[in-house]
């Protein structure tokens, strides 16, 4: 019997090769990541570990994204904690305020690449799957553990295998595909499953919609979100500067507890309505909503093909005057890119706001709160109640597109009616 | 070792952002955290809640952000345990490594009202309800899971492996 890609990663990472799924297993970690949230807390427990050296100080990256550049006093301690642990321990990936979100930067800088094994103390760390690579998110004494010892446990997890079938439309973007898939199968419906996105309509999905898609895995629960390695991929690789990367593809005899099949013919840009990431409806069917103010960027979508998608709608109209509309490039780089191409021109005549690389409001830290009853369409992952401000505020989840027609019209739009 | 205490109930898929809310994600005193405990989903939570407390989820209990201060903020509240039909996967790591045992019991959940007074006995694998006198079997954790909390959490675990005392 074959093996699918994940099972194929974690074998390589661990030193029990003969296991089943619900198997408790112990494994090699090749990268480890944290931020200004769970870096905190993890620094505390390392502490109480003994302190003392990192298992690498090549392998592991502090990124402070989420609070910053700092928003208060608080914040502003909070990074100097981060900062001063990367010094004393001599930590060679730092990455200070603005360098970028750490699941656009990782990829984009080689950090992480094809047939690793990545553990980050931030649950989208799933985005990594879009390389071929096995990644997971966890919490901060786990992230203290594996500073420590290098090493940590996992629970084997199902498989399930998502088919994508036929040629998408031109707007469709691994957003739609993502928030499709959870539509069907529910915020629970992947809970410590492997999903591997796979089918002949993956050659439609550059890498940018791939990490999308691996992004928002955690989203229906999903220990980890994969691609076997292609073409695409390894283009990706080699500009990203990476040579050293292993190739895994599952193979066809590969058994799955699970098969859906996607026609890609027939999706329709998608929105996840308030306030579950499951609540996915055609944008047709929401078309009545309006909306104060509009987010293109975060780990999910501030990529630069994302970035010029939402440009193409929004070039040469007008922000309708309902809306605050804000676009948060994912990383330094990714804004330099668009300043090159001209993007960063066409979102501020629209009357875009363009902020510092960040996690920006996504998680209700700042740059974009909603007030009382305002509702948000974002390119972000959550939508929960309270996610992006006050507990009686909506955030729906759409595509860059999508958001950009939103921008213009003031209510939900299909990027079809405005472009 | 046994739990035993009153139960708070809430429904499916309550996240982490509705019990510890991403503004006060800057926070990591742990008093600090609890006085924000449940804030997004049950504002009377801080006043109700009592040392020993059980509180009661339905499925995915603490699905989303893999925010250890939810944990962190439901234990120094003075809750001994969380029941549930069923675990995000960060969120069950982040509870058994700092040391508040999440334990699986779907068959128990629905017969539970809010304030019921629960027994719950890890190693058994049981849920008693004293309030109806029904008794409910656990999932069992793995035995290297059980290891990692008859040790005290991953804390104490990883000292042991560093040979620090």
């Amino acid at each position: 019997m074959g093996k699918a890609i994940t099972e194929k990663i974690l074998s390589d990472h661990s030193e029990q090769k003969d296991f089943k799924p619900g198997d408790i297993i112990d494994v090699k970690v090749d990268f480890l990541l944290t931020n200004d949230i769970s870096g905190p807390v993890a620094v505390q427990e390392f502490e109480k570990m003994g302190d003392g050296e990192l298992f690498d100080n090549n392998r592991v990256a502090i990124v402070l994204d989420h609070f910053t550049p700092n928003k208060d006093v608080v914040s502003a301690n909070v990074s100097k904690t981060m900062r001063d642990f990367a010094k004393s321990k001599g930590i060679t990936h730092f990455y200070d305020a603005g360098y970028g979100i750490e699941h656009v930067i990782l990829p984009q800088d080689g950090m992480v690449k094809s047939g690793d094994l990545v553990i980050g103390g931030d649950s989208h760390t799933t985005t990594y799957g879009a390389l071929g690579a096995f990644s997971t998110g966890v919490g901060s004494t786990d992230v203290a553990g594996i500073m420590a010892l290098g090493t940590t446990w996992l629970r084997v997890p199902e498989q399930m295998k998502f088919v994508l079938k036929g040629k998408p439309d031109k707007w469709i973007n691994g957003k739609d595909i993502i928030v499709y898939i959870i539509s069907k199968i529910g915020t629970d419906g992947a809970l410590g499953k492997s999903m591997e996105i796979t089918g002949d309509g993956v050659k439609y999905f550059d890498m940018d919609s791939r990490f999308t898609i691996c992004n928002m895995g955690i989203e229906a629960g999903a220990l980890n979100c994969i691609f076997n390695f292609d073409e695409i991929t390894e283009i990706y690789e080699k500009n990203a500067g990476v040579s050293n990367y292993k190739i895994y593809k599952s193979d066809e005899d590969a058994e799955y507890d699970y098969v859906m099949e996607i026609n890609l013919e027939e999706l329709q840009p998608m929105v996840a309505a308030p306030h579950m990431p499951s609540n996915g409806r055609p944008v047709t069917e929401l078309s009545d909503v309006n909306i104060d103010q509009v987010v293109i960027g975060s780990c999910t979508n501030g990529r630069i093909g994302d970035l010029r998608t939402a440009a193409q709608v929004v070039k040469g109209k007008k922000v309708s005057p309902n809306v605050r509309a804000l676009l948060i490039p994912g990383s330094r780089e990714v804004y330099l890119m668009a300043l090159r191409e001209g993007l960063i021109e066409i979102f501020t005549e629209s009357g875009f706001t363009v902020c510092s690389p960040s996690c920006g409001p996504c998680f209700g830290g700042h740059l974009g709160i909603l007030g009382r009853g305002e509702r948000c369409v974002s390119t972000t992952n959550r939508n929960f109640v309270g996610r992006m401000g006050d507990k009686s505020s909506e955030v729906y989840l759409a595509s860059p597109a999508v958001a950009a027609a939103t921008a213009i019209t003031g209510k939900i739009t299909s990027p079809t009616e405005v472009a | 070792m046994i739990y035993r205490g009153k139960a708070i109930k809430y429904g499916d898929n309550i996240n982490t952002d509705v019990i510890l809310p991403g503004q006060y994600l800057n926070l990591t005193d742990e008093r600090d955290l609890a006085a924000h405990c449940m804030e997004g989903i049950d504002s009377d939570f801080v006043n109700k809640v009592e040392k020993g407390d059980i509180i009661v989820g339905g499925s995915n209990f603490g699905c989303g952000s893999s925010r250890e201060h939810a944990p962190i903020a439901i234990k120094a509240s003075g809750v001994s345990c969380i029941i549930a039909k069923s675990f995000a996967t960060i969120f069950y790591r982040n509870a058994i490594n700092i040391g508040v045992p999440a334990v699986e019991c779907p068959d128990a959940i629905d017969e539970i009202n809010e304030g019921d007074i629960l027994e719950v006995d890890i190693e058994k694998g049981t849920v008693k309800n004293i309030t109806l006198g029904k008794s409910y079997n656990a999932t069992v954790y793995p035995k290297s899971i059980q290891n990692l909390i008859n040790v005290g959490g991953l804390v104490n675990y990883v000292k042991s492996i560093r040979g620090v005392n």
